[in-house]
């Protein structure tokens, strides 16, 4: 058989036909929703009085609306206080009970944000198809498993036939070799590969982060990375099955147990791109010289190592982006020339599904130990991903650590990843974010986003301006 | 689904790049439960010059005179005319059915985000991709011609212009007949019921941990 790609493999393995025009009906195996983007799938499915084709494939949960402050977070439901967020969330716990779909409801110790709750739960697979109503689910592929956002029409769809109607996508590689500074993330890796391909570079392709620097990534590492393939225009991002994949997947609540465990491990051992495999496109990265990213503009692209200084309008040849530059500024409320560590901050939010596991707490927690957050900083809050993440933290003392420092240590939702409950930012307002996006407006009406790493998020509280995480760092261990 | 034929359309222009679903729809709008009723809140940044929330009268609320769909003759508008890579960002869904709430039945750029464009036809809207420099062409004429208006014909994949030009266009052929005949992709599907079953059965022997994951 010709090589193939690990999206070859994970596109061949699900098709159940193809059509002479090129499109494939393709197997979905889990279906992850969530209550923004699926109350008109169910109502949907209700109207044409169909049912579930297969209903232990779907798993919901709560995130975008569900509260994060803990006092708010404890009547449930009924304490929402915002009455069409609390319709929303009460709307997917009907749904969910009338169609049997299996729900981590609001106060489930297993609720969270979807994204960190599928892998977490071993309900998202290595080789698995994982759809979800959400941009974000390429998450799911730093498992290897061929994960994808969807539309409601395609929740609907998905609900009703298991499969979906799709055309294959172009392969792209992004190799990131190397071995990444002490300081540098995950969240660095993939900010740095948005800046050089673009938000509309991956359009139309499956993207494999592969390299030695991306092997070295924990799967908490890979799922930052591919959750912002689609910042880069990409649906899909994926990364191979190794050992590392393996001993995450182990002993997951959902994950096969020690009678097929041995039958999945052979298979997952073969989702790897075969060597000689054709990729239409290949961008190559050095991870040594990659530096701690932060944006300064308002989209993903726009962005810059800390120690750069903000662009002008004039350097930029195509005239599109000129507009675009002029534009950012503006917004922003940023002027040419100045440098990124005199961005002055007002909130700070680490959270989201790019950065809201275990180990991006931990090494916020490692960077304001001892410290204060910065008397200028208005708000400074750490929202943990999942019911889980927020127990695992505890246990650890990252909570008394942060609150010691002056964050807030909140309950698990989406946050002010785009504001839909009560946190957001204020007009003009700018804040380090360990987000995903920085469209105007995303975390608040005129709020200004920047998107950093946690550990430049914590580091940023602390000085009440960016600041390179690694000089911080340093300075605390020399004392 | 409505059908998709042909449209005569007056054209509207959206001229930047990069507009982000965050942009067409604010997720403040996100709460309903329903598919309709989200066209006063199209561009709701641009559009107003308040901040636009839920269950605003939105007929009282000051509109900025700067944007082009609140002017006099871009009302009524079926045709958006946008720049590169439109519809960039969330998989939301009610990017489009704001659009399609509006009136937009037509939406012309040099690229889409692909599952904005995606979404576009599940909900009787045709995305058309030209290349950047016709669309800049058609950004000219319209801004030089008040009322200007296009044809756009699905049947030709053609878009033909006031002086009888015609412009021609892909489109995926099994999209195309989806929405020539209005069809529901659900129904498509289900024709190949069998068919998934037949898979089932083999996958199972694959891969079984798969139909034993949950339960609920
Ligand atoms: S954390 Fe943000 S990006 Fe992730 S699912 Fe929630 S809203 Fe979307």
């Amino acid at each position: 058989m010709a090589a193939q790609t690990l999206y070859d493999k994970l596109w061949a393995s699900h098709l159940v036909n193809e059509r002479e025009d090129g499109t494939g009906l393709l197997y979905i195996d889990r279906h992850l929703l969530h209550e923004v983007t699926s109350p008109q799938a169910f109502e949907g499915l209700r109207l044409a009085g169909r049912k579930p084709w297969r209903i232990d494939a779907n798993l919901a949960t709560p995130d975008h609306n569900v509260p994060s402050s803990i006092a708010e977070r404890r009547a449930g439901v009924a304490g929402i206080e915002d009455p069409v967020s609390r319709t929303q969330v009460e709307t997917l716990d009907e749904n969910c009970a009338e169609f049997g779909v299996l729900e981590f409801t609001i106060n489930d110790p297993r609720q969270g944000i979807v994204h960190v709750v599928g892998p977490e739960q071993g309900a998202t697979l290595p080789g698995m198809t994982v759809v979800c109503g959400d941009s974000h689910t390429a998450t799911h592929g730093a498992l290897g498993a061929l994960a994808k956002g969807i539309g409601t029409s395609e929740v609907e769809h998905v609900l009703a036939t298991q499969c979906l109607i799709q055309r294959k996508l172009k392969n792209m590689l992004v190799k990131v070799d190397g071995e990444l500074q002490a300081g540098v993330t995950a969240k660095d890796i993939v900010l740095a590969v948005v800046g050089v391909i673009g938000t509309a570079g991956g359009t139309g392709h499956a993207i494999e982060f592969g390299g030695e620097a991306i092997r070295a990534l924990s799967v908490e590492g890979r799922m930052t990375v591919c959750n912002m393939a689609i910042e880069a225009g990409a649906r899909v991002g994926m990364v191979a099955v190794d050992q590392v994949t393996l001993d995450y997947v182990k002993g997951r609540p959902y994950a096969p147990g020690p009678d097929t465990w041995d039958q999945a491990e052979a298979y997952w051992g073969t989702l790897y791109s075969d060597p000689d495999a054709h990729f239409d496109a290949i961008v190559e990265l050095d991870a040594a010289t990659i530096q701690p990213q932060v944006t300064w503009g308002t989209s993903p692209e726009m962005v810059l190592p800390v120690d750069g200084l903000i662009p002008a309008a004039e350097d930029y040849t195509d005239p599109t982006h000129r507009v675009a530059v002029k534009r950012a500024l503006e917004y922003m409320g940023l002027k040419p020339g100045m440098a990124i560590t005199d961005i002055q901050l007002d909130r700070v939010f680490i959270g989201s599904c790019t950065n809201s596991r275990i180990e991006d707490l931990r090494s916020a927690a490692a960077v304001v130990k001892g410290k204060q957050v910065a008397s200028t900083i208005k708000q400074a809050m750490v929202v943990p991903g999942s019911g889980p993440v927020k127990a695992q933290a505890e246990a650890e003392g990252l909570d008394k650590i942060f609150t010691d420092a002056g964050l807030e240590w909140r309950a698990p939702s989406c946050s002010m990843c785009l504001a839909m409950n009560a946190d957001r930012l204020g007009s003009g307002e700018h804040c380090a974010s360990t987000s995903n996006r920085n469209f105007e407006g995303r975390q608040g009406y005129g709020g200004r986003t920047h998107l950093v790493s946690p550990a430049m998020a914590a580091a940023a509280a602390v000085a009440g301006h960016f600041v390179d995480v690694r000089v911080m760092v340093d300075a605390r261990e020399s004392v | 689904m409505e059908k998709f034929d042909v449209l005569d359309g007056i054209v509207a222009p959206m001229d930047r790049a990069n507009v982000d679903t965050d942009m067409i729809i604010p997720k403040q709008f996100l709460k309903s439960i329903k598919r309709t009723g989200f066209g006063p809140n199209l561009f709701d940044e641009l559009r107003y010059l308040d901040v636009g929330e839920p269950g605003q009268d939105h007929s009282r609320r000051p509109l900025n005179p700067d944007f082009p769909l609140n002017h006099e003759r871009h009302q009524g508008a079926s045709i958006l005319l946008a720049r590169e890579n439109f519809g960039c960002g969330s998989s939301r869904e009610h990017a489009p059915w704001a659009l399609l709430d509006h009136g937009f039945r037509v939406i012309i750029a040099p690229s889409f985000a692909d599952i904005f464009y995606n979404n576009c036809f599940k909900n009787g809207i045709l995305p058309i991709v030209l290349d950047a420099q016709v669309v800049h062409e058609l950004f000219e004429a319209q801004h030089a011609t008040p009322g200007y208006r296009l044809i756009v014909d699905l049947q030709r994949k053609a878009i033909e212009r006031p002086d009888g030009e015609d412009i021609s266009f892909e489109v995926d052929e099994f999209r195309r007949q989806c929405l020539l005949h209005g069809h529901d992709d659900i129904d498509i599907t289900l024709e190949d019921a069998d068919e998934i079953r037949v898979f089932e059965q083999e996958y199972r022997q694959r891969a079984p941990w798969i139909f034993a994951a949950t339960g609920s």
